[in-house]
């Protein structure tokens, strides 16, 4: 195969999913290594020894490990379909909102799927706080790229799925879309652009999981 | 108004991080000391989010985050790169700066815990060391030849990390244990862009005896 591409990724993993959707994005073929994170692979461990984590891109048989990495390094390579934005301060913004969704937004929607009562209801004080600057940013746009999906969208993909996952299994709405109309049309779009549409995990396999993730924290606050 | 202002404290790491690329650049700046305690109004309307130093104001651009502005310093002005040009070494370069900063927290606490808290945070800390220890087998800078992105984003480790290893009387990092950082610490110190812009030794040291004693009382 001309690229010599392998994906190491588990099946549900929100971080490879964002290296699934760059690849597809820019058109290229690879192979997928599916690995059960309970028992990795030899592969692995050798390709990402430092943190032992899937997504692992390797390309000509060297391996490039943290999927915001990898997302610029597929940029870098393959120039078609552009991922970041060509200006340098808009490259450096769509840098901090990543670096916002992991520090902040996912740490506090994740609050908000495991506590309950009193400290749920400030879990989704907290949670809405975040979402709002996305709201901001997705002012008069369709995707966080503009007109077509870029570096930030699929940085924030995950939200596109996982919400309305999380969101059943709490019993309760997260983005609801009187709130956060930019951000609801957002995650409809990009779930449903037909080539990210092919990639999600199957639903009621996902909702198993976090439901058993769920858990733990369940009978702590009993 | 200067055409790029930093906004900084005096022993922030972050904050040396961006002078670094500007010096290294050549590009002339405002520097605008901040007092944490009592964050100016500026500071909270350019950062509002993380209401941290570094920000950068270049022109009407506002930037956060110390490595985010870095690559903002590479790409927008010529001079010396920070990051390599081949694509895997840049991913490279982004990956070991990024796992400093997230060993970073663990080599602070480290050296400020007790008991067997610190025990655990020693162990963590020197697993990190010799990772980027490994790293710089045959190499003078992780850049290379020369200073790169690691090595700037790494300036903890030579300066404020030794510093306090002095201050507080710790033994984490060796020359017996890490030859090749502790080299690399001397080499990184004794350039001259880094001995400018560099936080006095003795003022640093006395910095945090005075917080070590606070954090004990």
């Amino acid at each position: 195969m001309a690229e010599e591409l392998k994906l190491f990724r588990s099946w549900s993993s929100p971080y490879a999913l964002r290296v699934v959707h760059a690849l597809k994005i820019k058109g290229l073929e690879f192979e997928t290594v599916v690995e059960d994170l309970k028992n990795k692979s030899a592969s692995l461990l050798e390709y990402n020894p430092t943190y032992k984590k899937v997504p692992i891109l390797v390309h000509k048989g060297r391996p490039i490990c943290e999927s915001l990495v990898i997302l610029e390094y597929i940029d870098e390579t393959w120039k078609q379909s552009p991922l970041l934005p060509q200006n340098p301060y808009d490259r450096a913004m769509a840098r901090f909102w990543a670096k916002f969704g992991e520090d902040k937004v996912f740490p506090s929607i994740w609050s908000v799927f495991v506590s309950q009562g009193k400290d749920q209801e400030g879990a989704m004080a907290q949670a809405a706080g975040n979402l709002k600057y996305l709201e901001e940013q997705l002012k008069g746009k369709k995707f966080f790229g503009g007109e077509s999906i870029g570096y930030l969208d699929i940085a924030f993909g995950w939200m596109a799925n996982l919400i309305s996952i999380l969101e059943e299994i709490a019993d309760l709405k997260l983005i609801d879309a009187e709130t956060f109309p930019c951000l609801s049309a957002w995650m409809n779009n990009f779930a449903d652009d037909p080539v990210i549409k092919e990639c999600w995990p199957p639903r009621d396999k996902m909702i198993e999981k976090f439901k058993a993730m769920r858990e733990p924290y369940l009978k702590q606050g009993a | 108004m200067a055409e790029v202002q930093v906004y900084g404290v005096w022993c922030s790491a972050f904050v040396r991080r961006v002078e670094m690329g500007l010096k290294m650049k050549r590009v002339e700046y405002e520097y605008i000391e901040e007092d944490l305690k009592n964050k100016s109004d500026l500071l909270l309307k350019y950062n509002p989010i993380y209401k941290k130093v570094p920000v950068m104001l270049h022109n009407r651009n506002v930037l956060v985050e110390s490595l985010i502005i870095l690559e903002y310093i590479d790409e927008v002005w010529e001079g010396p790169p920070i990051l390599p040009k081949d694509p895997y070494e840049r991913a490279r370069a982004r990956f070991l700066a990024k796992f400093i900063d997230d060993k970073l927290p663990s080599m602070w606490k480290a050296c400020w815990s007790a008991g067997e808290e610190r025990e655990k945070l020693i162990v963590e800390t020197r697993e990190a060391l010799k990772i980027l220890e490994n790293e710089l087998k045959g190499k003078k800078f992780f850049g290379g030849d020369s200073i790169g992105l690691v090595d700037i984003t790494a300036n903890f480790i030579a300066g404020w990390f030794l510093g306090l290893h002095e201050s507080v009387g710790l033994q984490i990092m060796t020359q017996e244990n890490f030859p090749n950082l502790m080299k690399w610490a001397e080499e990184y110190s004794g350039n001259s862009f880094i001995k400018e812009n560099m936080p006095d030794k003795e003022k640093l040291v006395a910095h945090y005896k005075i917080l070590k004693t606070g954090a004990q009382s």
